[in-house]
C-alpha cells in the first residue's frame, strides 16, 4: 500500500457536478503529476461535503483544510502553495463562520456520519468506519424476533413521509409463512425539494446495503430490490458497485457468514413519475405495469409485489437501522423527543444563504435549521415562509418559526414533516405563484386513476391560474378549499389527499397575496 | 433487430422498463419506436397495448422522435422560486422552440420536468444525462453554446 503525505476528498454528488467538479479534478489530477505529486497527495473521490451554494469544495486531510468555491484558475495556486510547499492558501479556505457551520452540521449525524469522510465506491472504507459489523452481530447473534424489537423498541419512525412506525411494519410480515418475502427500498425521491435520499446513496451506499440486509433477516425476506429513480445515475452506480462489492466479501448471497441464510439485492429502476413513490404503484411499477396505486388493504406487507409479503421502506429510515443494532435502542433514543427518536436529514433550499443539507434531532426547531445550517434568510432579505414537507406540504408564515421539526408537533399546526424538505421564501415570493407551482406540479403527477384526483386537479389549476392573472373573484379561494377537501375525502391515494394542506395553508396564512390579484 | 438489448434481461414482464430505457437511449433520436413496441411485445410475449400503457405513464420515455440532446428543465416549486420561467424564455428564444418541441437542425428538444433532486442549486436543467445548477441567463447561453459548437 502506498503511504500519501495527504488525502484530499473531492465530494462528487449531483450538485457539485452541476458546479464542474469533472473538469476541476482532471485539472487537480494534472497538475499533480506536472509537480511530481501524484504519489504524495491521494485524490478521492467522496459523496456531499454538506456544502451547497459554494460550488466545487474539497478537504484536505490531515490538515483538515477545506476549500470552497473552487474554480479552474484556483487550481495551480493550491496545487504549488499547498501541496508543493506546505502553506494551506488561506484565502480559498472555509473561513470562520462557515467552518463552524461545517463541523457542527457533522457532529450529531447518523445517517450521514461518513458521507463526505470516506470513498463510497471502495468498501474498505466503509468496513474501516466499522461498517457491517451490524449486519455481523444481527445475524449471528440475534434472533430475527430480536432484530424486531430491537428497532421496535428504537422508536424509529419511516422517514418517507407518513412516519409510520418501522419496527412495527416489520411485525406484521415477520411472522407471516411464505415462500418467499420482500424487502424493497423506496428510493424513488419525486418529493420537490427533497435530495436527501440522494446523499445518502451517493455519499454511503454500504449504509443503505448494510440496513436492508439487518432488515431482510429481521423479516425473513431472502430477496430484496432498491427501486431507484432513472435520474439518479450516480446513485445507481455507487449502489452497483457496493452490492457487486457486498457479494465478493461473502456479505450477500447464499448461506451468509454459514448463518443458513441466503440474500439478494437487486436494482429496480423507474422512469420517472411521481406517483410511484406511493408504495403500491412502486410495487405494480416494480412489475413493469403503470405505476397506478393499488387498494390496501391488503396492505403490501402481506401482499406486495408478485402477490409476496412485501416490505416497503424510504432509505433514511432503513440508513438509521445499522447504528440501531450496533448501539441499542436506548442508544438511539437519545436523540430527539419521545415518540419521535433520531435524528432527521432535512434539505435546506430558496431564499437561503446557504442551501443545503442537515442532519439533526428531530424537534429541532424551523428557525435554528433555518439560521444555523441554511445560513439564514439572503442577506438583505426578511423571512416570509416557508413550505414545509415539500409540495405535499405546507406553507408556514414567521409566527412559526419556532415549530419543532419532528411528526407530533408539527401535526399540531395542520403540519407535516413529509420528507424532511424546507423552501424558504423571503418578502419577493409571492404565494400565488408559488401555490401555482405546486397545483401545477400535482396536476401533472396525478396518475389519472380515480376522478377526484384527476378533475379536482384540472379545477384547481383553472382557478389557481385565473387568480393569477388578476381575473380571480372572491369565492375562488373559497371554491379551492371546498375542492382539495373533496379531494382529501374521496381521493384514491394520497396524492390526491395531500393537496388540502398546501392550499389551506397558503390561502389561511397569507390571504393578502390573494386579495391582492384578486382585488 | 435489438437482440443485444434483449440478451441481458430475461423475458419477464417486469424487465420491461429497463429494456424500454436502454431502446430509447441506444436510438439516436431518442425515442421508442411502434416497431420497437412489436419486438418488445413479441419478446416478453405480452401485449403491445400493456407497452403503450407504460410508455406513456413514464415521463421519461418518449414516442415521438425527439432532438440529439434532450434538456429537460426542472419547474418544480423549488426551481420555479429560483427562477425557472426566466430560464425557460431564454432557452425557448435561444432555440427557437416551445416546451416539447425539438429545433428544426434536430439537435435539441425542449422538455419540463419535476424535481430533479439537485434542488440546493436552483434553477436547475439535465442535458441529457448532465445536471447543471445555479443556472443563470449567462450561463445558459455558454452551456447551449458548448453544444452547438460541436464540443460535445
Ligand atoms: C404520492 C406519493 C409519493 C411518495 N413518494 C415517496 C418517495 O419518494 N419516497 C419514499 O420513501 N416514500 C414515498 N411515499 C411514501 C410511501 O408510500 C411509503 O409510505 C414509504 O415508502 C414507506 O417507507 P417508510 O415507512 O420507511 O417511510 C410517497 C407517498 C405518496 C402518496
Ligand atoms: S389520488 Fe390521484 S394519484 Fe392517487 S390514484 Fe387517484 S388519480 Fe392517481
Ligand atoms: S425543484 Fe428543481 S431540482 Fe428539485
Amino acid at each position: 500500500m502506498k503511504f500519501y503525505r495527504s488525502h484530499i476528498l473531492i465530494g462528487i454528488d449531483d450538485s457539485s457536478l452541476a458546479a464542474g467538479v469533472k473538469e476541476i479534478e482532471a485539472l487537480l489530477r494534472s497538475e499533480l503529476q506536472k509537480n511530481n505529486l501524484s504519489d504524495e497527495i491521494n485524490i478521492l473521490e467522496t459523496g456531499t461535503l454538506g456544502l451547497f451554494g459554494t460550488g466545487v469544495s474539497m478537504t484536505v486531510f490531515p490538515e483538515q483544510v477545506t476549500y470552497v468555491n473552487l474554480t479552474a484558475a484556483d487550481v495551480p495556486e493550491i496545487v504549488s502553495e499547498h501541496f508543493l510547499k506546505g502553506r494551506p492558501v488561506t484565502r480559498l479556505a472555509l473561513k470562520a463562520p462557515l467552518k463552524k457551520h461545517y463541523d457542527y452540521n457533522y457532529k450529531n449525524r447518523i445517517v450521514l456520519a461518513n458521507s463526505g469522510k470516506i470513498n463510497p465506491e471502495d468498501i474498505k472504507d466503509y468496513l474501516a468506519a466499522g461498517g457491517y459489523e451490524a449486519w455481523e452481530k444481527a445475524l449471528l447473534i440475534m434472533q430475527p424476533g430480536e432484530v424486531v424489537d430491537e428497532v421496535k423498541a428504537s422508536g424509529l419512525r419511516g422517514r418517507g413521509g407518513a412516519g409510520f412506525p418501522t419496527g412495527l411494519k416489520w411485525s406484521f410480515t415477520a411472522p407471516i409463512k411464505a415462500e418467499q418475502k420482500l424487502f424493497v427500498i423506496n428510493a424513488d425521491e419525486g418529493e420537490p425539494g427533497t435530495f436527501k435520499d440522494r446523499l445518502i446513496m451517493e455519499g454511503d451506499p454500504h449504509k443503505l446495503l448494510e440496513g436492508i440486509m439487518i432488515g431482510s433477516y429481521a423479516v425473513g425476506a431472502t430477496k430484496a430490490y432498491i427501486y431507484i429513480r432513472g435520474e439518479y445515475k450516480l446513485c445507481i452506480h455507487r449502489l452497483e458497485i457496493a452490492i457487486k462489492d457486498a457479494y465478493e466479501y461473502g456479505l450477500l448471497g447464499n448461506n451468509i457468514f454459514d448463518s443458513g441464510f441466503d440474500l439478494d439485492i437487486y436494482i429496480k429502476i423507474g422512469a420517472g413519475a411521481y406517483v410511484c413513490g406511493e408504495e403500491t404503484a412502486l410495487i405494480e411499477s416494480m412489475e413493469g405495469n403503470r405505476g397506478n396505486p393499488r387498494s390496501k388493504p391488503p396492505f403490501p406487507g402481506v401482499q406486495g409485489a408478485w402477490q409476496l409479503p412485501t416490505v416497503v421502506n424510504n432509505v433514511e429510515t432503513i440508513a438509521n437501522v445499522p447504528a440501531i443494532i450496533t448501539n441499542g435502542s436506548e442508544w438511539y433514543k437519545g436523540y430527539g423527543p419521545d415518540g419521535c427518536s433520531g435524528t432527521k436529514v432535512f434539505t435546506i433550499m430558496g431564499d437561503v444563504n446557504l442551501p443545503g443539507l442537515c442532519e439533526v434531532d428531530m424537534g429541532t426547531s424551523l428557525r435554528t435549521i433555518i439560521d444555523e445550517f441554511g445560513g439564514g434568510v439572503k442577506e438583505g432579505h426578511q423571512f416570509k415562509a416557508a413550505l414545509v414537507g415539500g409540495a405535499a406540504g405546507v406553507f408556514l408564515p414567521i409566527e412559526r418559526l419556532d415549530v419543532n421539526m419532528d411528526y407530533n408537533s408539527l401535526r399540531n399546526y395542520a403540519a407535516v414533516l413529509g420528507s424532511g424538505a424546507i423552501l424558504v421564501m423571503d418578502e419577493r415570493a409571492d404565494i400565488v405563484d408559488m401555490l401555482y407551482s405546486v397545483i401545477r406540479f400535482f396536476r401533472h403527477e396525478s396518475c389519472g386513476k380515480c376522478s377526484p384526483c384527476a378533475n379536482g386537479n384540472e379545477m384547481l389549476y383553472k382557478l389557481i391560474s385565473k387568480i393569477r392573472k388578476g381575473k380571480g373573484a372572491p369565492e375562488d379561494l373559497y371554491n379551492m378549499d371546498k375542492v382539495a377537501e373533496a379531494m382529501f375525502h374521496s381521493s384514491f391515494c394520497a396524492l390526491g389527499q395531500s393537496l388540502v394542506m398546501p392550499i389551506r395553508s397558503a390561502i389561511e396564512h397569507f390571504k393578502a397575496d390573494f386579495l391582492k390579484r384578486i382585488n | 433487430m435489438y437482440e443485444e438489448i434483449f440478451k441481458k434481461y430475461t423475458p419477464e414482464k417486469e424487465n420491461l422498463i429497463y429494456i424500454l430505457h436502454e431502446i430509447q437511449d441506444t436510438h439516436p433520436q431518442q425515442y421508442i419506436s411502434e416497431e420497437a413496441v412489436e419486438w418488445v411485445a413479441e419478446y416478453l410475449q405480452i401485449e403491445p397495448s400493456h407497452i403503450f400503457g407504460v410508455l406513456t405513464f413514464y415521463t421519461m420515455f418518449s414516442t415521438k422522435p425527439r432532438g440529439k440532446n434532450i434538456i429537460r428543465l426542472c419547474e418544480s416549486p423549488p426551481c420555479f422560486l429560483r427562477g425557472s420561467e426566466k430560464m425557460l424564455k431564454r432557452l425557448a428564444q435561444l432555440l427557437k422552440v416551445k416546451a416539447g418541441e425539438t429545433t428544426s437542425d434536430g439537435l435539441f428538444t425542449l422538455e419540463l420536468c419535476a424535481c430533479l433532486g439537485v434542488c440546493g442549486n436552483a434553477p436547475v436543467m439535465m442535458i441529457n444525462e448532465d445536471v447543471y445548477g445555479d443556472l443563470t441567463e449567462e450561463k445558459l447561453d455558454k452551456i447551449i453554446a458548448s453544444y452547438t459548437g460541436g464540443e460535445k
